[in-house]
């Protein structure tokens, strides 16, 4: 739990994203006027249906793109710019295919300028957790999807970033590789107690993970409602799901979420058709 | 076992069926010739070939002009290759330099360069330099280009993820932008390199007094096609050394990609 004098603060005060349409004389608002507090070592999930901004929020905390309105700040500090103190965790798993496993994992220690000798025991304990000691020199294309992802997630974690924002980072993986990447990311987040801020579209996956769920709204993303998940920690996910107060949150969350992923749903048809 | 029901041919089957091919292609040739089907002052003779080869080759005749044009292609070819990487990534780098030159790219890159050759000439004397002019000129839009689309075909999300794990613009250039792009570079290379030896060729061909061109063009004024025929199986013989030797470089440089045979 979040503790005083700990890092990792996230606070969007009235951030509004909006992108231009190309070839169109028209702007798009991906989100709008979303105000959201993240305590230090929280573990929050946003959900809500496709194409409603989740990621752009993402990409406004990390710093990849500026808000067109509102403000980031981490920790009070206005957010400008590429962040080196948070990791991020994308959706289809951004390693790199002409480095091994090993030089995967030790690539954000050389970047910051961490000597070899002293980067080396990291690497190896890291390859070790994600379990994947004997296959530091396979390249990427070696791997199966499950391996690759926990490279990625290796790759994030040995810098140790104050907070780690997670883009639906399981979600072309099968479901049982998933629930073993989901509890492996609980237990490590538990040792660690970083701030997560993860992205899904998958309620059941917020539910047994988060200590917070966000709904959003159908574009342009608004919060919709915030609830608190107050299962017991620590969790398995493939356990929390039998717990009695599991299926009256997802009901509760679901009403909330069903409304807009039909409008969502609904929009994306009419552009199809139009 | 074969695991497939379509069977595919081992690789010296594959060899034996080239070999019946030259062969077979070679005699068709040289029985046509010799039982007058067809002229062999016009399309010479695969032994009288075999046998003007042969004194060059034993006379050293042809070394001394192989090395000429061999020095103006490599020279060209790598300040061409170079030229082309180095303004691909500054191009893609500074986009708006990128859309203020583009249609002078594209113009410059559709003027047919064999024939600035008597102007290159002109410029720069029948000696080594118009020739390297040339083959530059030929080689730096192979290379630009494939640098330039290989450069913005990088997979954002690596480059993201690269700058949120502190990447510097120049770890951005040596760990991500590089490799990435190296595979669209050696796709070119491979093309590039039959446009270097043709440059050089060419220009040789129109004014010079040394090289394969010149070698060529020396037979065809005495209506020697036996000549013009032995230059041009020397350079094919050229070109294939070439292409092996950056077949080579390319696997060297592809060992993170699977296999495809």
């Amino acid at each position: 739990m979040a503790g005083p004098g700990r890092t990792g603060a996230i606070a969007l005060e009235r951030v509004t994203q909006r992108f231009p349409v190309p070839r169109e004389d028209r702007e798009f608002t991906a989100v709008q006027d979303v105000s959201l507090d993240v305590c230090a070592g929280e573990f929050v999930s946003i959900v809500g249906p496709s194409g409603c901004g989740k990621s752009t929020l993402l990409s406004l905390v990390a710093g990849l793109v500026p808000a067109t309105s509102g403000r980031v700040t981490i920790d009070g500090q206005v957010v400008a710019g590429v962040n080196p103190r948070l990791g991020f965790v994308f959706q289809r798993d951004a390693i790199f295919p002409w480095k091994t496993v090993a030089q995967n994992v030790g690539l954000p220690l050389l970047f910051r300028g961490v000597n070899a000798s002293s980067a080396r025991p990291r690497v190896a304990e890291w390859i070790g957790r994600i379990g994947l000691t004997g296959f530091e020199h396979y390249h990427p294309y070696q791997l199966s999807g499950g391996m690759r992802k926990r490279v990625a997630l290796a790759m994030t974690m040995v810098y140790e970033p104050e907070i780690v924002l997670m883009d639906e980072p399981f979600g072309a993986l099968d479901v049982q590789t998933r629930n073993l990447m989901e509890n492996d990311l609980l237990e490590i987040w538990a040792q660690l107690q970083r701030t997560v801020v993860f992205v899904t579209h998958d309620l059941e996956e917020a539910i047994a993970l988060s200590d917070r769920i966000v709904v959003m709204t159908a574009s342009p993303g608004r919060v919709k409602a915030v609830y608190p998940i107050d299962l017991p920690r620590p969790r398995s996910v493939t356990e929390i799901r039998f717990h009695p107060d599991f299926g009256r949150l997802y009901e509760t969350i679901w009403k909330d979420l069903r409304d807009e992923v039909r409008v969502g749903y609904e929009r994306s048809q009419k552009g199809l058709a139009g | 076992m074969a695991t497939s029901g379509a069977k595919r041919a081992s690789r010296a089957e594959i060899r034996v069926w080239r070999a019946v091919l030259l062969t077979s292609f070679l005699g068709l040739w040289e029985a046509a010739t010799r039982w007058g089907w067809v002229d062999r002052f016009f399309v010479s003779q695969p032994t009288e070939l075999a046998a003007q080869l042969g004194e060059w080759i034993w006379t050293g005749f042809i070394f001394r002009h192989l090395l000429v044009t061999m020095k103006e292609t490599l020279i060209g070819f790598v300040l061409g290759t170079v030229l082309g990487v180095a303004i691909g990534f500054i191009f893609a780098h500074w986009e708006t330099l990128a859309h203020v030159f583009d249609p002078l790219m594209v113009a410059l890159n559709a003027m047919p360069r064999v024939v600035l050759a008597p102007l290159f000439i002109l410029w720069f004397g029948l000696g080594l330099l118009s020739k390297v002019v040339m083959v530059i000129s030929l080689v730096f839009f192979v290379v630009f280009f494939s640098t330039f689309t290989g450069l913005r075909e990088v997979d954002r999300d690596l480059v993201n993820n690269a700058r949120i794990l502190g990447a510097s613009p120049r770890h951005l250039i040596r760990h991500v932008l590089l490799p990435s792009a190296l595979t669209w570079i050696f796709a070119s290379l491979r093309t590039s390199v039959g446009f270097a030896l043709i440059g050089a060729v060419v220009g040789e061909y129109l004014g010079s007094h040394e090289g394969m061109g010149y070698v060529i063009s020396y037979a065809e004024s005495m209506f020697n096609a036996t000549g013009v025929l032995a230059g041009l199986i020397v350079l094919m013989a050229a070109v294939m050394v070439i292409d092996v030797a950056l077949k080579r470089l390319d696997v060297r440089f592809s060992y993170w990609k699977p296999t495809r045979w």
